[in-house]
């Protein structure tokens, strides 16, 4: 069968075929839902990180969820977490892509603040990029103007 | 449990990374042929036709709903799935759920995916919430990146072991008639020569992104007997998936979580009675995009104890030729057109099963063999197939 098929490409070899270019755009209107814009709101207003806690499985989401994926309780404890924490992983990404907040290198890296059971993926700068290192300590740096989102924890640095 | 359901079928495309010569729907059309070839069935014996794909990575929504009279499924029942990297395990597990239940005696299945068509990165990128995840996809480069770190550092494997899982795959590509990268690799000196996508990640550590399509033909028992001498019977499929960060890391980069391949490993053995994966299981061929993800699999579906994965490339055990072989095609890492990427997993281990897999079949007596399938959030797909029930 392979043969078969390959024979017909190498018979195509000197045919011109017609190629497209084109592009989709496809805007979006998401919203964080009443738990999570509680989240962002104590970030924005309080520089607190909180989190919901399941109490029958003593987990802590961070960022703050209102099912617990465990049990599906419906979660309502809020907790505040510390805004310092451990790296799990990173990555450095080098080249730039349109959907990147920053100017590339970009560090992502996931980071369980103290008294979380989670981890959160974000970003980590004033990074020595030698001392990069899973299970390094970092904080929480917020961001001055906040304005309800994610990015108000401007990136995680070393502790 | 349902009625039995076999594998009559088999068809794949040759894989590249650009095919102009053909459509979307005219490369599909390649697969279901040599399926239909396959099992000497004409499109009127089958009765209703199961598509997969990974929906914006051809840059467009929908691409199957143009390919209906191509695929022979003019005027038949059937339904397209999507469940990320998975995607072409679930339409095996959705073909075999319904011809199992008795609504059809024969389905067919089908993965695909052209990749030249798109940008599949800015689609991965695309499939985080832009509350949680805003700005911080890396594509499926640095989440690979992340989990090859982890697994360094977590159990000691050096680069080296990942160059030999590499050897292994390019091995078996130069074998498989229809394996994209067959790159003739001698030694593990030239992986090792290889530039750094992202630490610790290799350009050879990497899948390519290829375009094809595999299609398999499902049928009940009865039919299954008067269509072939060489049913390959699928004995079980488990499913189980969870997104463990918010932001569309792919399975869990910080080896911190529970693995939905543990979850699904530990299911289909105890539903099956396998005590030893290895040992009652022949082979298998696991969804691997990089090798260090590889090694971190051979854990996860307990081919070996925990932090040994690159013990056993290191003794050769997965090596065709080896005690439990994995991905005598050549893998995912020689071959990647990702929606069709887990059917061509359960088409290789079939043909295994058959001893029909040619150049690539294993030395080991393969009546019982695994296919598993990897997508975005920790999903998993585990299939088990039998010479007989
Ligand atoms: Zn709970």
């Amino acid at each position: 069968m392979a043969e078969l098929m390959q024979d017909r490409v190498e018979k195509l070899k000197d045919l011109d075929v017609f190629v497209y270019h084109g592009k989709i755009y496809i805007p979006n209107t998401y919203t964080a839902g009443a738990v999570g814009s509680r989240f962002l709101i104590e970030i924005r207003d309080n520089k607190k990180i909180m989190g919901t806690r399941c109490s029958t499985c003593d987990v802590v989401y961070v960022p703050a969820r209102s099912v617990c994926k465990h049990c599906f309780s419906q979660l309502d404890k809020w907790v505040e977490v510390s805004d310092k924490g451990t790296l799990l992983t990173y990555t450095v990404a080098g080249q730039s892509n349109g959907v990147q907040p920053v100017d590339p290198p970009i560090i992502y890296g996931i980071v369980q603040l103290d008294g979380a059971s989670t981890g959160m993926v974000h970003m980590l700068s004033e990074v020595d990029f030698e001392k990069l290192a899973i299970g390094m300590r970092v904080r929480a740096v917020f961001a001055e103007k906040r304005v309800g989102s994610i990015l108000d924890i401007k990136y995680f640095a070393p502790l | 449990m349902g009625n039995r359901v076999a594998i009559v079928g088999i068809g794949q495309t040759y894989h590249k990374s650009n095919r102009k010569d053909v459509t979307q729907p005219e490369m599909v059309a390649e697969a279901v042929r040599a399926a239909l070839t396959d099992a000497q069935m004409k499109p009127k014996d089958v009765e209703a036709v199961f598509t997969s794909n990974m929906e914006t990575f051809e840059g467009m929504y929908l691409p199957d709903h143009m390919m209906v009279d191509e695929v022979g499924a003019f005027m038949k029942p059937g339904l397209k799935v999507n469940t990320g990297g998975t995607t072409g395990a679930s339409v095996v597990e959705e073909g075999f759920h319904f011809v199992a239940s008795g609504l059809f005696d024969t389905a067919l299945v089908i993965g695909f995916e052209k990749q030249d068509c798109g940008d599949t990165t800015a689609a991965i990128t695309a499939a985080v919430t832009p509350v949680w995840g805003k700005g911080v996809a890396t594509g499926a480069i640095g989440e690979f990146a992340k989990q090859a770190l982890t697994y360094m550092q977590k159990t000691g494997a050096k680069e080296e072991h990942a160059a030999m899982i590499r050897l292994k795959a390019d091995k078996g590509a130069c074998k498989n008639p229809y394996a994209h990268l067959k790159l003739g690799l001698k030694s593990i000196e030239e992986v090792l020569n290889s530039g750094y996508l992202v630490w610790p990640l290799r350009l050879l550590d990497f899948c390519p992104q290829s375009v094809g399509a595999c299609a398999l033909i499902l049928a009940s028992e009865h039919k299954a007997k008067k269509i072939t001498k060489k049913p390959v019977w699928i004995a079980d499929v488990v499913t189980v998936h969870q997104e463990p960060f918010r932001a569309g890391s792919f399975g869990d980069p910080t080896g911190t979580e529970e693995y939905s391949q543990d979850i699904a490993a530990e299911r289909l053995y105890k539903r099956n009675g396998i005590t030893n994966p290895t040992k009652d299981i022949c082979m298998a061929e696991i969804y691997e995009p990089s090798n260090w993800e590889e090694m971190s699999h051979y854990e996860h579906y307990h081919f070996c104890e925990k932090n040994e994965g690159w013990k056993m490339v290191e003794k050769g055990i997965t090596e065709m030729e080896g005690a439990f072989p994995v991905n005598p095609s050549g893998g995912v890492i020689a071959t990647n057109p990702i929606g069709a990427t887990p059917t061509i997993r359960v088409a290789e281990a079939a043909l295994q099963v058959r001893g029909d897999a040619g150049e690539h079949q294993v030395t080991r007596d393969v009546h019982t063999a695994m296919a598993t399938a990897l997508g975005g959030p920790n999903w998993t797909v585990v299939t088990l197939l039998k010479r007989s029930l």
